[in-house]
């Protein structure tokens, strides 16, 4: 299998354990798999991106624009700073809700997120997911990093097995957290086979 | 990671010690060795990139296996004992990794280390992946101890920050070595020892590039292609990419850019009448090539920086190599990407100080008590140096590591105004002593701010002297940073926490009205590995509205919502800085949990 998965977000949403675990399933399902990521400074609130490249064919540990089979946005703004990476026939699994930047009460800027999903939604093939809402059920915004990884498999498009997934589920996450963290996973395979219908 | 497959491979390799200053893209090569099995082997991180280079050469004497690490600004720190290191040469292995950083991305300079190796003398091998990197850093020591010469590694950003998987072996252990044999003729570095040496390195320099000429990493693929592009580094996975099922095109890659692999270059590039040099930084390769091609009057037409189809600035990337190559063999670059027309607008996303982070409250205290006074602010390098951005303006210069104590006394030599040198605890510690010593010996009046969160935060919180954990995992006496200023004979020394905005106030003018070096140690310790004292809230009645708090201080927890100031919960700490700036006195309420 080759494919290139972009994950995007702003730092402390969670896109790094997304991306390893990503990672690691598709290791696991036998696939040579490069990563990289750009890794933000100490402080928080910066872009952040991950790559995954799962194949032989791939020699760049960043994914070139154009390439990316799928991305997963944490942040509308932040997908559309990445649609660059995507293919024409690629898909995008965007969170609606926006993150504004951490100077937006000092040099406002009126960034909402609303037109970036607007723009997104005539660009590309995508399925749109709300964190406020998804995460409802879990009780915090925490987890959405496991919901849409969750979305994405559901949609078919990561070419993962959902029992994969799982197993590193178990793997990865504290004890105390992986019935939590797998039960998030199923809720987003169920949005995204239903969106995918 | 790439940092973590070179940090493997040097345990691989039977690594006795390992020595470091932190630096993006460089640190986590220290941290895996710390994270894995590595009984037997000396860890640590140095004070400066000088001592760990100093430390680590005793070793390599004593015919034990060293590994330095640091970023590539490091090395200009270390090449005081890397030029005279480079004379006297080594028994046991000594590998300096320096890693470069094009862009630059986390760095001031975008210097090349490689020139670091033309100018030393000493071997460089250049990574294109963290797997190439695993393999190599074990080919490193084996060159160094049969040359006896230390030898550098340069990775670069990409390489060191990218994933892959390696198979490592389930058990290492530190290399036997005989422990170190007098004989002063050979370690006491003399004009007539380094006259002598000088010579025999420049023959050996000749066998080397003969010995790189099959090394394995050094590669031609497509031999029967006229057109060739040269490349090294990361610059090769982008140009392979690009070149994916070509045949047209011979791709020639150097991994050993110094000593140069003349012999090998000349049969790779036998039958090419033009060729195309893809590197990053400066163009090294490409003058390798333009004078090898000289020396043997070959009929060569040579692109690359020189000529201008290549930038010297910025990183390369899959797109960029793409670019250049399309003038050159022509590369399809129509990836099929969406339609990207009619954008909206992005939110930009500079780093800021952290909500709650302990700097803020010590600019803002020093703001405060200047006042309407002429006063000048000496950066240095670390988290600190965004207090530069308004509203704190706080930064007026930043140099390199230490600077900011020296420019503050060269700033009061020539200048009416209270001058003020802010420095973190590493940086202090790093390269701040000296020039304390300095302002005191030569009558300056400065007043040095010493941050001192107890951590190394930019790089990603190592320890260091002041904090008393060292990397063998040891609780050691903390270095008490007043008692050191106190010996190097600075009078007067205040310790304030900057959270108590009066007190801090209070200090700053204090210091101002007396003449000579004065310090404050600003301490409180990095909110990012502290858990949070408790969090403010508005008190919406009490509120006018008037925004102070966020005009002044710029922290990322003071949101507006519908017009109205609030503290967002979950980036409040409870530091209750602006609880001291409200004029009404609507923020307080500390929530302890
Ligand atoms: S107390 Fe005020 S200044 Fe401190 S972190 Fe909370 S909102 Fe920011
Ligand atoms: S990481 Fe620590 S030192 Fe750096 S900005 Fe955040 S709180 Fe301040």
């Amino acid at each position: 299998m080759n494919k290139d998965i972009l994950i995007c977000g702003v730092g402390g949403q969670g896109t790094v354990l997304a991306s390893k675990i990503i990672a690691a399933s598709a290791m696991q399902e036998g696939s040579v798999v490069h990563s990289a990521e750009t890794i933000g400074m100490a402080q928080r609130g910066g872009p952040v991106t991950s790559h995954v490249r799962v194949g032989e064919n791939a020699f760049s540990p960043l994914i070139p624009s154009g390439s990316a089979d799928i991305i997963l946005a944490f942040e509308p703004g932040e997908a559309v700073r990445n649609l660059k990476y995507l293919k024409k026939d690629g898909i995008a699994i965007v969170n609606t809700c926006a993150v504004k930047p951490v100077t937006e009460s000092l040099n406002p800027s009126g960034y909402e997120g609303t037109a970036q999903v607007e723009y997104l939604r005539s660009r590309c093939s995508c399925i749109f997911v709300s964190s406020d809402e998804v995460c409802k059920p879990f009780g915090s915004s925490k987890f959405f990093n496991i919901i849409i990884l969750g979305v994405a498999a559901g949609s078919g498009r990561l070419g993962i097995s959902k029992e994969t997934v799982l197993a590193q589920i178990e793997k990865r996450v504290p004890q105390k957290f992986i019935q939590t963290n797998k039960n998030a996973f199923l809720a987003g395979f169920e949005i995204g086979e239903s969106a995918v219908k | 990671m790439g940092n973590g497959a070179i940090a493997l491979g040097a345990l691989a390799a039977g690594v006795n010690l390992v020595a470091g200053y932190p630096g993006t893209p460089s640190s986590e090569i220290i941290e895996t060795v710390s994270k894995y099995p590595h009984e037997g082997v000396h860890l640590e991180w140095s004070v400066n990139e000088k001592a760990a280079l100093e430390v680590a050469v005793a070793a390599a004497y004593s015919g034990a296996r060293a590994l330095v690490t640091m970023k590539q600004m490091g090395l200009n720190v270390a090449s005081d004992p890397l030029m005279s290191v480079a004379y006297v040469g080594v028994k046991g292995g000594l590998v300096l990794v320096s890693a470069d950083d094009p862009g630059p991305i986390s760095s001031q300079t975008e210097q090349d280390t490689r020139r670091y190796a033309d100018f030393c003398r000493i071997p460089v091998f250049d990574p294109s992946s963290p797997e190439e990197a695993y393999t190599m850093i074990g080919d490193a020591f084996e060159y160094s101890e049969k040359y006896g010469t230390p030898v550098l590694f340069r990775p670069t950003t990409r390489v060191c920050h990218a994933y892959a998987s390696i198979d490592i072996p389930d058990k290492t252990s530190p290399k036997e070595y005989d422990g170190f044999i007098k004989d002063s003729g050979r370690w006491v570095i003399f004009p007539r020892l380094s006259y002598l040496n000088h010579g025999r390195i420049e023959e050996r320099n000749v066998e080397i590039g003969k010995d790189f000429s099959a090394y394995s990493f050094n590669t031609v693929q497509n031999p029967e292609a006229e057109k060739a592009v040269v490349t090294s580094g990361i610059s090769y996975a982008y140009v392979r990419e690009c070149l994916k099922n070509r045949s047209d095109v011979r791709l020639i890659r150097i991994a050993t850019a110094f000593p140069f692999p003349e012999d090998f270059v000349l049969g790779a590039l036998d039958g090419v009448s033009e060729v195309l040099c893809i590197e990053e930084l400066s163009p090294y390769i490409e003058e390798q090539i333009l004078k090898t091609a000289g020396m043997h009057h070959l009929d060569l037409t040579v692109h690359g920086k020189l000529d201008g189809s290549v930038p010297h600035n910025g990183e390369n990337s899959v797109e960029l190599s793409a670019k250049i190559l399309s003038g050159f063999p022509g590369v399809q670059t129509a990836n099929g990407q969406v339609d990207l027309s009619g954008s909206p607008a992005l939110p930009v996303r500079p780093p800021v100080l952290c909500a709650g982070c302990p700097h803020r409250a010590s600019f803002y205290a020093v703001k405060q008590a200047m006042k309407g006074q002429k006063a000048f602010f000496c950066g240095d390098i670390g988290c600190y140096t965004l207090g530069n951005a308004m509203p704190l303006d706080m930064v007026d210069t930043c140099l390199c590591m230490g600077a900011g104590i020296t420019m503050a006394q060269g700033m009061n030599y020539t200048n009416d105004g209270v001058c003020f040198a802010f420095t973190g605890d590493s940086t202090f510690f790093a390269s701040g002593m000296t020039g304390v010593v300095n302002a005191v010996y030569n009558e300056a009046d400065i007043i040095l701010c010493v941050l001192d969160n107890s951590t190394t935060a930019m790089t990603g919180h190592q320890p260091h002297p002041g904090t008393g954990r060292n990397m063998m995992g040891n609780f050691v006496e903390k270095v008490d940073i007043a008692k050191v200023l106190e010996g190097m004979g600075v009078r007067k020394i205040v310790t304030v926490n900057p959270l108590d905005l009066e007190k801090s106030i209070k200090a700053v003018r204090e210091c101002a009205a007396e003449k000579g070096v004065k310090a404050i140690i600003f301490k409180s310790p990095c909110i990012a590995i502290t858990k949070p004292s408790g969090r403010c809230s508005v008190d919406s009645g009490k509120c006018i509205n008037c925004k102070k708090c966020i005009r002044e201080i710029g922290c990322p927890a003071l949101v507006t919502a519908d017009g109205k100031v609030t503290i967002d919960r979950n980036l409040c700490t409870g530091c209750s800085l602006c609880s001291q700036i409200c004029p009404v006195g609507a923020i307080g309420g500390e929530e302890h949990e």
